[in-house]
């Protein structure tokens, strides 16, 4: 039986559906990212589950009892917000206390406990300092301590790191998932660095427009995107429009080049679809002729150096491409060079082609940003 | 790091501000020193007098309990309401502001007269008694003072967050006010309450108009039949006023924590 349940959830904003009937089921001590653009309605989930928001339709159930209508001081969530959010009169230590006063555990047992988490978020040394005295990255481990103390039900993380720079970023996800899997807590974050969400999570709920459009492990999210969107906006995609040949074979051509696609196979002949090549499963050769089979041929115009790998840009027939190859091979394969692209026939992945324009990933705001 | 050097210019603007300041100051406590008498410096003469005058004391401890009076007043209205304006409905704010603008433009006869008429039917122990009429007058002048004060205050935190974050750790609203948004707002609390301090202890029109004698009505009374002592009893008021404005400074402060007002402007 799911620990957290978000049953049919809708909430608009005017004319705006800032959610459009998600459906979420999650167990105990699993650890959920809402990843998507912003606007797509994960911080509004968010605010649903921890009541600082009703919906217009729909429940949110934890541990089997509804709580949709209980008031946010009552429903046991623990908090961390995306802006630091210490009480400023209050030392780091006072903090963490606050939630357990307000249930009045006794002054030994807060003690201990304050001293315990502010421990277990290494900051057993700075008790003493109010937020002013902290860094964003301190501010944030004291902020995750005090949503902890009061032993929530379900710990709710709003972009929690967007606002710290990138070193502490990686390093304070880590201790994050650390101590959720340390405390078998059950976990909603929401998140619009793809990177992150992957990293740390169990489950990956991609949201747009106020709806999931795909949740899975992380790997499913990357390797077996469901929907254009969900493809376009988990790592980076190549997307070649065909139309089926032989769906016996799996053939289909694209812009006059007949590629094979095990995914293809027992699709109807004519059948419109969206061939979907990640950059690492190409294959890349100097070109000698038209290529062989299944492969695309172009020009390197771009690259882009990535560490371990270059990125790509391959101007071709009919396509633009992308392929990461490792950087010493990307040597032998300088800009101006025309090449052939193999395509992998078993790691493409095949969707329905509609007439639905391309989906628009809007621009994530940075740190500094309103 | 090095201490930046004031400019020599600077120090001059400095003087001529003091001197504005001082110059009367430093005159009226000359003034104060000459004999009733004779008028030739110096004697305490003047002081005495103050000191031994019943009403002196009288007045100005009436005032200084409707300055209380107005501050506990206000601050118990405004704070909720600005609160719940910042919080709920921030589109009023700008209403509210305007609202707050009436005392500055309604001049204080005008204000006066319309709420004697407005409390005429009320019971005596309310429209008779200084504590129920003219603290109700003082909490309507000091509004804009302490409306644009706690405003300030107000937009200097982010009142969204720490009231979520407080109600998501069990805090109720009640609590969440008075722990966490009061200990945030205090110095705009406090510069709200210096003002309205000072407005009661100096209002003259409309404590006279509605025949309340409050410690201003005293003081021009001296100065109608008394010169001296006049001269003494301000300075003594003016020493009293900032005493009682430092004693306020000093409760709002708690040692070992930068001025919340600054803390959360980020």
């Amino acid at each position: 039986m799911p620990y957290l349940e978000l049953k049919d959830l809708h909430r608009d904003f005017g004319t705006v559906k800032a959610l459009d009937g998600i459906e979420v089921a999650l167990g105990q001590g699993e650890f959920l990212s809402l990843l998507g653009p912003s606007g797509c309605g994960k911080t509004t989930a968010l605010r649903l589950v921890a009541g600082f928001d009703r919906p217009d339709a729909g429940s949110i159930v934890v541990d089997g009892k509804d709580v949709t209508h209980v008031s946010p001081s009552k429903r046991d969530m623990g908090m961390v917000f995306q802006a630091y959010s210490l009480f400023p009169n209050m030392t780091a230590s006072q903090n963490v206390e606050f939630g357990l006063k307000i249930r009045g555990r006794s002054r030994g047992d807060r003690h201990k406990r304050v001293g315990e988490l502010l421990e277990l978020v290494g900051l057993g040394h700075a008790g003493d300092r109010y937020p002013h005295q902290l860094s964003g990255g301190m501010q944030q481990r004291v902020a995750l301590a005090r949503a902890l103390a009061i032993e929530p039900r379900v710990l709710l993380l709003d972009e929690p790191l967007s606002a710290l720079d990138a070193k502490v970023r990686v390093q304070l996800r880590e201790e994050i998932r650390r101590i959720q899997l340390e405390l078998g807590i059950t976990t909603l974050y929401v998140t619009h660095d793809q990177e992150e969400a992957l990293s740390i999570s169990d489950h990956v709920a991609v949201m747009y427009r106020g709806r999931i459009e795909q949740m899975g492990s992380p790997a499913e999210m990357y390797s077996a995107p469901a929907t254009p969107f969900v493809a376009e906006f988990i790592g980076t995609m190549n997307r070649l429009e065909a139309t089926v040949v032989d769906g016996a074979s799996g053939m289909v051509d694209h812009g006059g080049v007949t590629l094979t696609v095990n995914a293809a196979r027992d699709r109807q002949r004519g059948d419109r679809v969206l061939v979907l090549v990640r950059p690492e499963t190409l294959e890349l050769a100097p070109a000698n002729g038209d290529g062989g089979p299944n492969t695309l041929v172009g020009d390197v115009v771009t690259q882009t150096f990535l560490g371990p790998v270059t990125r790509l840009k391959i101007v071709g027939r009919g396509a633009d491409l992308i392929a990461d190859v490792p950087t010493a091979k990307a040597a032998t394969l300088p800009v101006g060079t025309r090449v052939t692209a193999t395509l992998p026939a078993e790691g493409a992945r095949l969707l329905e082609l509609t007439d639905e324009p391309r989906p628009e990933i809007p621009e994530e705001p940075g740190p500094g940003d309103p | 790091m090095s201490r930046r050097r004031i400019a020599p210019s600077a120090f001059v603007w400095l003087l001529l501000a003091a001197a504005y300041f001082l110059v009367p100051l430093i005159a009226t406590f000359l003034f104060s020193l000459r004999s009733n008498q004779t008028g030739k410096c110096c004697t305490l003469h003047a002081y005495g007098w103050v000191f031994h005058n019943g009403q002196f004391w009288q007045t100005l401890r009436l005032s200084a309990e409707l300055a209380l009076e107005t501050i506990v007043i206000s601050l118990a209205i405004f704070v909720p309401t600005v609160y719940w304006v910042h919080l709920k409905v921030p589109r009023l704010r700008v209403v509210i502001g305007f609202l707050a603008l009436i005392p500055f433009v309604v001049p204080p006869i005008v204000l006066v007269v319309g709420l004697l008429n407005l409390y005429k039917g009320t019971p005596s122990w309310f429209y008779a008694q200084p504590w129920g009429f003219l603290a109700t007058a003082y909490v309507i002048l000091a509004f804009p003072y302490m409306f644009f004060s706690l405003d300030a205050g107000f937009r200097a935190i982010d009142v969204h967050t720490l009231t979520e974050a407080s109600q998501s750790l069990g805090a109720s609203w009640p609590t969440t006010l008075l722990r966490v948004v009061v200990p945030n707002i205090r110095t705009a609390a406090l510069a709200g309450s210096f003002l309205a301090l000072a407005i009661v202890m100096g209002e003259f029109t409309i404590a006279s108009l509605a025949a309340f004698k409050t410690f201003p009505i005293e003081l021009e009374y001296v100065n109608e039949t008394q010169a001296y002592p006049a001269a003494a009893a301000t300075l003594l008021s003016f020493g009293i006023t900032w005493a009682a404005m430092l004693s306020l400074l000093f409760i709002g402060r708690k040692r070992g924590q930068r001025a919340p007002f600054l803390a959360g402007a980020r």
